[in-house]
């Protein structure tokens, strides 16, 4: 496998995001570091090659944004919207993630080895998010599809306007948002999370000390007597 | 006369209570739910018909028409893109969803804009293969909810709109019935069929115009800054809403005023939340002006307005005002097809006569534009509609030549403010420009 280096005090993020644009076939397989990323927003956004980065450092919002086949990682902490809308691939955030971490992302898995900030997997429409500690308030508000596990505690409104996405907890839930209910673990739903914590690096965990949350599907259609809810 | 031979008065309904406050007043009774319906606000407002052009004659001199050149092309997003966008007509094709309109309604859309050389526009629910496929420049919006949105797509995409707000509901999400959610439709938006969706209100990712400097730069980066990308805002506060969009980068700002089309949003949302475009494009033009942004050559931000736009005369109006473009919903809507009386005997099952339609949030629109239905939407014979569509767009342009060349101009973009002349003191203080007959020009001279 052939390394390839980037300083972001010496060149420009256009550049780098330009190379990582470069043709698939070249890009493949390859590793590239990207050193002294201090925060910078837009790191190796809109990859589309199965190349693997390493972002050296902390990195500003949205990190990874829209990432397609890569696999980023982010040795320090992410900004807000780290692996939004990701469709598919790998992005693992070795600290903690702000706002919106996974953001409406389609698919692939984002990995937070600590806590999360505020509206973790917002808008979720179908990937898989493992966050190792807590997760702010609003997280998974208005998740359409998905899995989101969370290892530490969630703060308020977990699930709020849930679709079908599910939400495994270790931890403690400050409260769950409308329509957002807890529910029996299934034996499906029991082997998505054993296999997802496996794929996000933790493997001595066990499935029974989570539980499930998903939607009531009350709000689905609307019901006036339902409307102090919405 | 009473049976007594008494005079009496006519039956006299309340100018306040009047028949339809009343019927609405009955329905929400009975039903529990506000109305929702499609389309825009449907009061009387301040509108271009209030607004007069002065044309040529002693001091200024007219243009031959049809012999000598009045331009009609415009150039999109030079600022920044590397790839701007050429039109051949400032007339550009608003963004309507898929699922709100049927497939083959987006594809009439696409082809009548081709026609002509003008662009159209995605809309919440991602890209059709339809649409793309027949629409030579489309814009792809991006939205709060982010259904169906890509980075595949947005690369395909000649412009990016980035949406914060409609016109019919600055401040609102938006909302597609679970009638409406057929399964292709669902599958583009990972949800189950059948549910109502709602669209969320603020995108998720970004909040305020520091954020969304961030997030612009993003999409350049992702489309390695080859796109122009558009903000779409409702009117509201245009001098400020423009202003923070030109400092967050946006080389369009895409104004929409309070009688532009929606899909389907509340009744008070449309006819109560927003201002007139009348009102929004001069303060929206200052802004670009005080940033040095407007028709100012490579540096410049372009300005698209729309509501309610309907002829050749509003579209040579909002140019005269400062716009550099104009999209249109609702016109290009009935171009095709909408609301059209052949179908009155239909209409009328649904409880309504043709050019009243608006509920079209519940998909048995019987022309076959605003539904799912597969049966209705073959109705619409995509070949044909585009047609009447390029011919529709063909009539604007023309028309606001003849006006241009009228006034002397070579080019519409050479229509200026002084061409224009208020009738109301309300549209003299809006738009800007003097009274009728007068010099007044309300809040900014003295009578
Ligand atoms: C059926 C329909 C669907 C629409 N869908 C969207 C949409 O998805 N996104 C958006 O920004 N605006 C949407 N709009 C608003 C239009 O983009 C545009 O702002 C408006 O129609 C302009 O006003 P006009 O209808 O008076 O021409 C929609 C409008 C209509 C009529």
């Amino acid at each position: 496998m052939e390394n390839l280096s980037f300083d972001l005090e010496a060149t420009p993020l256009r550049e780098i995001n330009q190379f990582l644009h470069g043709d698939a076939s070249n890009l493949s397989g390859k590793t590239i570091h990207i050193s002294n990323p201090n925060g910078a927003h837009n790191i190796a956004v809109g990859l589309n090659a199965p190349v693997h980065v390493t972002i050296d450092g902390h990195a500003g919002y949205y990190a990874a944004g829209m990432n397609q086949h890569s696999t980023v990682t982010v040795t320090g902490s992410a900004g807000t919207g780290v692996a939004e809308n990701m469709m598919s691939g790998l992005v693992h955030v070795k600290g903690f993630a702000s706002n919106a971490a996974g953001a409406t992302a389609q698919g692939g898995l984002l990995v937070i080895d600590g806590d999360a900030g505020l509206r973790c997997g917002i808008s979720l429409k179908g990937a898989d998010i493992v966050v190792g500690g807590s997760v702010g308030s609003f997280s998974a508000f208005m998740a359409q599809s998905g899995n989101l596990v969370i290892l530490g505690d969630a703060g308020e409104a977990l699930g709020d306007s849930l679709y079908e996405a599910r939400i495994f907890v270790r931890g403690t839930v400050k409260s769950l948002g409308a329509d957002c209910e807890q529910k029996p673990m299934d034996e499906a739903s029991s082997k998505i999370l054993g296999e997802l914590l496996v794929k996000a690096g933790f493997q001595d965990i066990d499935v029974d000390s989570f539980k499930l949350y998903g939607s009531a599907r009350t709000l689905y259609n609307f019901h006036v007597d339902n409307a102090g809810a919405y | 006369m009473d049976t007594n031979g008494i005079p009496q008065t006519t039956p006299r309904f309340s100018a306040t209570f009047d028949p339809h406050s009343l019927s609405e007043i009955r329905r929400a009774a009975a039903t529990g739910i506000y109305d929702i319906r499609g389309g825009g606000a449907k009061r009387k407002l301040p509108n271009f018909d209030d607004l007069l052009f002065l044309g040529a004659s002693m001091s200024r001199y007219p243009l031959e028409g049809y012999r000598e050149k009045c331009g009609t092309d415009v150039i999109l997003g030079s600022r920044f893109a590397k790839k701007p966008i050429h039109l051949k007509t400032p007339v550009t094709i608003a963004g309507m969803s898929f699922g709100a309109l049927s497939g083959p309604a987006k594809e009439a859309l696409g082809r009548g804009a081709s026609a002509v050389g003008t662009s159209t526009t995605t809309g919440d629910g991602g890209m059709t293969p339809e649409e793309r496929g027949q629409s030579k420049i489309l814009v792809y919006q991006y939205l709060p909810s982010r259904y169906g949105m890509n980075p595949d797509d947005l690369r395909r995409a000649d412009a990016i709109e980035l949406v914060i707000g409609q016109g019919a509901k600055p401040g609102g999400g938006g909302m597609l019935l679970g009638q409406k959610i057929s399964p292709r439709v669902a599958k583009m938006r990972c949800l189950p069929e059948g549910i109502d969706q709602r669209s969320a209100c603020r995108h998720p990712d970004w909040t305020g115009p520091d954020d969304l400097e961030i997030k612009i730069a993003e999409l350049r980066e992702i489309t390695d800054w080859q796109k122009p990308i558009y903000v779409k805002i409702g009117a509201t506060r245009p001098y400020f809403d423009v202003a923070l969009a030109v400092k967050a980068g946006a080389d369009v700002v895409v104004l929409d005023g309070m009688q532009g089309g929606t899909a389907a949003t509340q009744e008070v949302f449309i006819e109560h939340v927003g201002i007139p475009i009348l009102a929004a494009i001069r303060p929206a033009v200052q802004a670009l002006q005080d940033l040095g942004v407007h028709r100012n050559g490579k540096n410049s931000v372009q300005l698209i307005v729309s509501g309610g736009i309907r002829n050749g005369a509003d579209v040579a109006k909002a140019i005269a005002l400062g716009a550099d473009a104009v999209a249109i919903g609702t016109a290009a809507l009935v171009a095709i097809g909408d609301n059209d009386p052949q179908y009155e005997a239909e209409y009328n099952a649904l409880g309504t006569t043709a050019g009243a339609y608006d509920d079209w949030h519940e998909g048995r629109d019987p022309v076959g534009i605003t539904t799912q239905d597969p049966t209705l939407a073959a109705r619409l014979d995509p070949v044909k509609a585009g047609r009447r569509l390029s011919n529709y767009l063909s009539v604007l342009t023309m028309e606001a030549q003849v006006i241009a060349r009228a006034c002397g101009k070579s080019h519409l973009h050479n229509l200026e403010p002084e061409d224009l002349v208020a009738l109301t003191i309300e549209s003299a203080a809006m738009a800007r420009v003097p009274l009728a007959g007068t010099t007044w020009i309300p809040g900014s001279t003295n009578p």
